[in-house]
């Protein structure tokens, strides 16, 4: 079976999925942390669903991408903003896609810029494989088998409603 | 010809030397990741890993310890590693001697050149020179330019304003001399202020001040009416002698920036001086730390405005 006739879920139901799975787990010293611009779309649907005010910040992984030195900054660098004291918190960090582990190596390197967080979990929407780091997600929308030359690309309207994009790379 | 210098084959920034000739989208990349560069100097943890293993030489031949520490804490911030060199102008032949010295500077595996020299063009001549892979920032040439300055000064008005759309913006006092003022006017006009203003004497205007695109004013009254944003000047005590002026008083009394004369302003209009301040000649200490004034803000700006610009040029 090719990967891209699978039927996709749709993120809203792959949100609701993550938001079961989380809701055991939510406490008072518990933040969200997501990552431009899916993870934090990701994470203000699963904030709403949750229905909990819990602590958010957001993160611009493009000062420590291990790509800099080839490709240069990235053009738009959105702000990082952490409103809560990182010091002894439980962190749970978002994003949409997990694919070679990259993006979550440097979210994890400037979350400690902000302090010691007492721990940091992992929620993405959806894990496609690939690894090229020992980084394993503790919370999965989906799994998805993607060709090497495929990406998947969370998008959202102007009405703020989410889709998935599947590209070819060329 | 100057210009393109500055960028790379496919329209990148790879040299800072001039505002003059850069297209409004770099400047706007440049404003935009500096105000995320901000949000770092605010946490525990000061510095980025952006630069790590790069060598930054800041090469000054004319002194200016405030503009030579911010880009020290600027490179250092993001991980580069620094080596400030003051070089005594006089002591050296100009030409072949400053290439000379960049050569040397470049077998030691420099990586970017902050550049101040009081020579106009030094920057750019540096940078016809160096290796491919080395970049150039000026940080100030002669009455020329001080481009970093000129985008500390954007960011700051777009920060307090959010937009030049709609904005009267003042250059007050020395424009003849100052460096900085015809980079605030290239800034100002690439990025969309409708009414830029310059307000001096005839005697401190350039003379080709026709050329620059900017209303002339030698009235604070009329020059300052409605205005938005308050840009002042150095005057460099230096000048005050021989005929361009009759004295630092007479200056103040016409055109030095007191309370009285800044009601001719918009209510919320905001004061800059891009330091270091002559309190009581160009500015009434009144006005310098009064609630309009965003001075200090400019230098927590600057730093942020510099790891910006370098980190870009790395990156290219």
């Amino acid at each position: 079976m090719s990967p891209t006739t699978m039927p996709l879920p749709t993120p809203e139901q792959l949100i609701a999925r993550l938001a079961d799975q989380l809701s055991p787990t939510l406490g008072p010293d518990l933040a969200l942390v997501g990552i431009h611009t899916g993870g934090v779309w990701v994470m203000d649907a699963l904030a709403e669903r949750l229905g909990r005010d819990l602590p958010r910040g957001v993160l611009d992984i493009s000062f420590y991408r291990d790509d800099f030195s080839r490709i240069g900054l990235h053009p738009q660098v959105k702000p990082s903003d952490i409103p809560f004291d990182m010091e002894d918190r439980r962190v749970l960090l978002i994003d949409d896609v997990l694919h070679t582990g990259r993006t979550i190596r440097a979210a994890m390197n400037i979350l400690f810029d902000y302090g010691r967080p007492a721990s940091i979990r992992l929620a993405v929407l959806v894990d496609r494989g690939g690894r090229e780091m020992p980084i394993c997600p503790d919370f999965v929308g989906a799994h998805l088998e993607l060709a090497e030359h495929e990406n998947i690309a969370l998008i959202r309207a102007e009405d703020g409603a989410l889709d998935f994009k599947i590209n070819q790379r060329a | 010809m100057k210009n393109n210098l500055q960028l790379t084959e496919d329209g990148r920034l790879k040299h800072l030397l001039s505002l003059d000739g850069l297209p409004a989208r770099i400047l706007t990349q440049i404003l935009d990741t500096a105000a995320s560069f901000v949000a770092v100097g605010e946490r525990e943890v000061k510095s980025v890993p952006l630069l790590r293993g790069k060598a930054v030489f800041n090469i000054f031949f004319e002194n200016s310890t405030r503009t030579r520490t911010t880009f020290e804490i600027a490179a250092k911030r993001l991980s580069a590693d620094v080596v400030n060199l003051n070089i005594n102008a006089s002591s050296q032949s100009k030409g072949e001697t400053l290439l000379d010295t960049v050569a040397n500077l470049s077998a030691m595996h420099a990586d970017m050149f902050v550049v101040r020299h009081a020579a106009a063009g030094a920057a750019h001549l540096i940078a016809r020179h160096v290796a491919p892979h080395i970049s150039v920032v000026n940080a100030g040439d002669g009455r020329c330019a001080h481009p970093t300055q000129g985008l500390l000064d954007m960011f700051t008005i777009r920060h307090f304003k959010g937009d030049f759309h709609n904005l009267r913006v003042a250059i007050v006092g020395d424009v003849l001399h100052s460096r900085v003022a015809r980079s605030q006017i290239h800034g100002l006009t690439t990025l969309g202020c409708p009414e830029v203003r310059v307000i001096a004497p005839k005697t401190l205007l350039p003379r080709d001040v026709g050329n620059l695109g900017v209303h002339v004013h030698h009235n604070m009254e009329q020059g300052l009416k409605d205005v938005d944003v308050v840009m002042m000047l150095r005057l460099q005590n230096e000048r005050m002698q021989g005929a361009r002026l009759p004295s630092a008083g007479e200056f103040y009394k016409h055109w030095g920036l007191t309370t009285e004369k800044l009601r001719h302003a918009k209510p919320d209009a905001i004061v800059m001086h891009p330091g270091p301040m002559n309190r009581g000649v160009e500015i009434d200490s009144e006005v310098a730390d009064g609630p309009q004034s965003v001075i200090l803000a400019q230098v927590t700006f600057g730093i942020a405005v510099r790891m910006a610009v370098m980190s870009i040029l790395a990156g290219n």
